[in-house]
């Protein structure tokens, strides 16, 4: 059984560290904010959700695992605000021009 | 492996701290600043510090760099000025700068192995002060008088940014938000502070056994008024407020009120009776989070930009 689980983890923290290799990627090659920025969002929402998803059957405690929940969660609704907000700034950016 | 992880964050480190310097870009520094701040507090929790590093990455990476970038915004577009340091000068500085890194280095690199250490001291005399963390029972009860200097030195950098307010508006109100405010940031801080406010006490809290304490509780609550304040949820309180002034001088006033105590009741200032040290500390540590948070939001907020209504 903890073997399995030890599979898990391997399989869902290296999809999501390549995901974030992806996203790195992207940031680094991308030409304008706007693609960057979708680059690095879907990095940081899918990417540190599959490492935490991959995390999770390592947790000892019930209380442990949804503490990774609450940081997943939170790291979203931060990343999403902050990438609204960039796009809006771009936007207006542009607008101005 | 830990290795190899252990000399990538050091090259990061060192590339990161020689890219701040040479960007020539005000805003472009402090991000890669900020940054900075919280690969060093990695570095610290690779040093098995993390009181240090929750209060590196609190204040070096999001405080600092939050009052560095309102900073550079309040000063941009007023035309650069002329360098005013010459070509040797900044050579100077680069050596004097250059120098001191090499002594601290030769000095850590000398050092006696295995180290002189008082960790078996501080850890002997934890159970008279009732706490679990050997940090704070540094910070609080050995040596607490260097946390008091240190509290009372956030309330004088306070008072340097309030004196910036011209004579008019001084004790009004600071302008934390600029013009129309983003939906997604209002929606933003009306769902994040809830859990901010959850977290930045259980740090508190837990400081006494665990790593935390009143400086990293202090910057996750003052962050979550920031937020309240820049969505224009709540708007800024007066500078000459009462409860405001209350709250900016609770904490070093309550510290200051128990150390004087323990002439009367322990061995002398900043003594605790032996009995009642965990509760005092807390008490402390209470007021003094309380006291943390309101300082760095209002340096954030900065000086009064409006007139007082009375």
């Amino acid at each position: 059984m903890s073997g399995l689980a030890d599979i898990a983890t391997i399989v869902l923290v290296s999809a999501g560290a390549l995901l974030f290799l992806a996203g790195a990627l992207g940031l680094l090659r991308f030409p304008d904010t706007l693609s960057r920025l979708h680059a690095i969002s879907k990095a940081d929402n899918l990417g540190l959700g599959l490492i935490v998803l991959g995390l999770l059957p390592q947790m000892a405690s019930l209380a442990g695992g949804l503490k990774l929940l609450c940081i997943w969660l939170l790291a979203q609704l931060s990343a999403a605000t902050a990438s609204q907000l960039l796009a809006r700034a771009v936007h207006r950016d542009r607008a101005d021009r | 492996m830990m290795l190899l992880f252990d000399i990538a964050l050091v090259a990061g480190l060192l590339t990161l701290a020689v890219h701040v310097v040479r960007e020539p870009d005000e805003r472009s520094a402090i991000i890669a600043f900020l940054a900075f701040g919280l690969l060093l507090g990695l570095a610290w929790i690779r040093l098995a510090a993390p009181d240090v590093a929750l209060t590196e990455i609190a204040i070096g990476g999001g405080g600092t760099g939050i009052l560095l970038l309102r900073a550079e915004a309040a000063v941009r577009g007023r035309g650069k000025h002329e360098e005013s340091v010459t070509r040797p000068g900044k050579l100077a500085i680069a050596v004097g700068c250059a120098a001191i890194s090499a002594g601290l280095g030769l000095a850590v690199l000398s050092f006696a192995s295995p180290a002189p250490t008082l960790a078996p001291a501080a850890a002997e005399g934890l159970s008279a002060t009732g706490l679990g963390n050997p940090v704070t029972a540094v910070l609080l009860a050995y040596r607490a008088l260097d946390t008091l200097l240190e509290k009372v030195v956030v309330l004088l950098a306070l008072i340097g940014v309030w004196s910036l307010a011209p004579d008019a508006a001084w004790g009004g109100v600071p302008a934390v938000r600029s013009g129309e405010i983003p939906q997604p940031l209002a929606y933003l801080a009306r769902i994040l502070p809830p859990f901010g406010v959850v977290i930045g006490v259980y740090m508190f809290w837990v400081g006494a056994d665990a790593p935390g304490g009143t400086f990293q509780a202090g910057t996750v609550l003052a962050a979550m008024w920031l937020l309240v304040m820049l969505a224009g949820l709540r708007s800024p309180p007066e500078t000459a407020g009462l409860p405001l002034r209350l709250a900016l001088a609770g904490g070093p006033i309550l510290f200051l009120a128990i150390a004087f105590l323990g002439f009367a009741f322990a061995d002398g200032f900043l003594a605790y009776p032996k009995a009642l040290a965990k509760p005092l500390i807390l008490a402390i540590e209470a007021a003094l989070t309380l006291s943390v948070a309101a300082a760095l939001a209002m340096l954030v907020a900065g000086p009064a930009r409006r007139a007082p209504t009375r």
